[in-house]
């Protein structure tokens, strides 16, 4: 194989009238986690259906481990996992049962080496304890644990996790982030889907950003968050008289006179900070609230396609 | 090498999903004893059927006993379909026959254990057939083909609904079909209309069949036709199970 584990050109796929993607191109480094940024409806799921084999492109050409998607599917099946968005776990059986039986529907493993790999697994991902227990029991955390669990029975070297960490609490979050860590570290490709920047920003080598079909960036976070004018500080004054007499200290500010607040660019660095405050002094004036803004997913598509995520999408249809 | 075929890797999750929820085990198996008690108990006296009503009716509540044990697999298999775990087999190459026939004969199975214990029940109730051990193979061989063509028709129908939910509610007809077949009233007792629907209707073949065989006066016309509506049954529900089933990939 070479260094490229998965090669996508040209790719475009309609559902009836609506175009879903509308001719991308990306390649992701064997190795490296990949992750495809977007909103809700921005086609994220569709492109893992595609490259994970679940359904057909109408067009361009999709190579996954060196094995086309189409022609080769059985070959691509065997290098790749895939968790999806909603845990596919049994609910009846247990968590060891679950994973029992991604080993026993694996023709390349045998029984004795999968009660190893169970073991493993579910030490790994600790379910231990829980593993006599029917699935239906565990919490959204556990069940997404275990859904990737099951994906990595057959040990596969491309992962596709489709939004993983979509609904979990903040330190479950964190949990399977440093799972992720763990999987490239041991030598697997990741191809991650996020509604989240910060988790691409967390996780990925590269980002790209996918939008009504379109790939509109496609870089590493510092190169993608460079583009983003999107960091500020945020000063909120008690009177109109107050916000009259700063606006004008600062270049570039824009003022909110219902909110009574100004937005200043700025790095979010204490330098910066400092000096803008120190102004706040010299004039005598004092905010009553104080906060710095980093740019979150809304940032990134306004500045990159001028619209926010919550646009809707009659556009796609063109 | 895994030595399990997968057709039996996924039969045993089927088994163990039954074994694990006590509605389907009621509707299956219990149901079908409950209904011969009311109308061995309640009802027979008041039919008058020729024969002792249980030998009359045991045959017929064979039937039901299977189209109970349906809807459940109707659920099962729509459940599978959607939510989300088909996928992941599908990425591991598990093929589609090995998910459907695991649900198909988990389905007859099912069936089995249902009759076993209907007929054990029906035995204390004073249900004496006259059959010799041939005759006995005969009606299992039937009700084995009936449960596996009603299994196809039933993953067929759980594989084309939209949601477990309606996939339970397209078994009910199937349910109520033998009511309205010679089950547990003969045919001609019935109203105009209803008395064709019931003459001509495949159940009432079927339970014809096995009546004939169970009293050891087979027709072998009987027992052609009911072969001939089991084939046809299987064969539409397997072509619609794999139909439906491409659709759905």
């Amino acid at each position: 194989m070479t260094n490229t584990a998965i090669a996508v050109s040209g790719l475009r796929k309609a559902f009836g009238d609506k175009v879903v993607l509308d001719g991308i191109d990306f390649d992701v480094s064997a190795g490296t986690i990949f992750s495809l940024l977007g909103p809700n409806g921005a086609g994220k799921t569709t492109t893992v259906n595609v490259l994970s084999t679940l359904i057909k492109a109408d067009g361009g050409t999709v190579r996954v481990a060196g094995h086309d998607v189409e022609s080769e599917a059985k070959a691509v099946r065997a290098a790749i996992g895939v968790t999806g968005q909603f845990a596919a776990v049994d609910e009846l059986l247990t968590g060891q049962e679950n994973l029992q039986l991604m080993v026993d529907l694996n023709r390349r493993i045998s029984s004795r080496d999968g009660a190893k790999i169970i073991a493993d697994l579910l030490e790994r991902f600790e379910l231990t304890e829980a593993a006599k227990k029917p699935a239906s029991t565990y919490s959204g955390g556990m069940r997404r644990k275990l859904d990737l669990a099951m994906t990595l029975v057959g040990n596969p070297r491309i992962i596709f996790l489709d939004e993983p960490t979509t609904g979990l609490d903040p330190r479950s979050r964190r949990t399977m982030w440093s799972i992720i860590r763990e999987l490239v570290a041991d030598g697997a490709t990741i191809f991650l889907t996020t509604q989240y920047l910060e988790e691409a920003d967390q996780l990925a080598d590269r980002v790209a950003v996918l939008d009504q079909g379109h790939l509109v960036a496609d870089g590493t976070p510092d190169q993608l968050k460079r583009e983003i004018p999107g960091t500020h500080v945020r000063f909120r004054f008690a009177t109109v008289t107050e916000l009259d007499t700063a606006a004008p200290l600062f270049a570039d500010a824009t003022r909110d006179d219902e909110a009574l607040t100004l937005r200043v660019p700025s790095d979010g660095g204490t330098r910066s900070v400092r000096a803008l405050l120190d102004r706040l002094d010299e004039y005598a004036l004092s905010a009553d609230e104080f906060s710095v803004h980093t740019p979150d997913l809304d940032d990134v598509f306004l500045a990159l396609t001028g619209h926010t995520t919550t646009t809707d999408t009659t556009e796609a249809g063109k | 090498m895994s030595s399990k075929p997968q057709s039996m890797v996924m039969l045993g999750r089927n088994v163990k999903h039954i074994t694990r929820n006590p509605t389907t085990v009621f509707n299956a198996v219990l149901m079908p004893i409950v209904i011969l008690l009311m109308f061995v108990y309640m009802f027979g006296d008041a039919f008058d059927v020729g024969v002792d009503y249980i030998d009359y009716a045991t045959p017929g509540l064979m039937l039901l006993a299977v189209c109970y044990g349906l809807s459940s697999t109707a659920i099962s298999v729509s459940s599978d379909f959607t939510k989300g775990i088909i996928n992941r087999f599908k990425v591991m190459d598990v093929t589609r026959a090995s998910v459907l026939t695991g649900h198909v004969v988990a389905s007859l199975l099912t069936n089995l254990i249902a009759i076993a214990a209907l007929i054990g029940v029906a035995f204390l109730l004073g249900f004496r057939p006259s059959a010799s051990f041939a005759e006995w193979l005969g009606v299992v061989g039937i009700v084995l083909l009936l449960g596996f063509a009603a299994g196809w028709f039933t993953v067929a129908m759980g594989l084309a609904s939209k949601s477990p939910e309606t996939a339970g509610i397209a078994a009910v007809p199937l349910v109520m079909l033998p009511f309205f077949s010679s089950a547990i009233v003969p045919a001609e007792t019935m109203g105009p209309g209803l008395r064709q629907f019931a003459e001509y209707q495949p159940f009432t073949a079927m339970i014809e069949a096995i009546r004939g065989l169970l009293e050891g006066a087979a027709e072998s016309s009987d027992v052609i036709t009911a072969i001939a509506w089991c084939l046809g049954i299987a064969l539409v529900g397997f072509l619609w199970a794999g139909s439906t089933f491409k659709k759905r990939a």
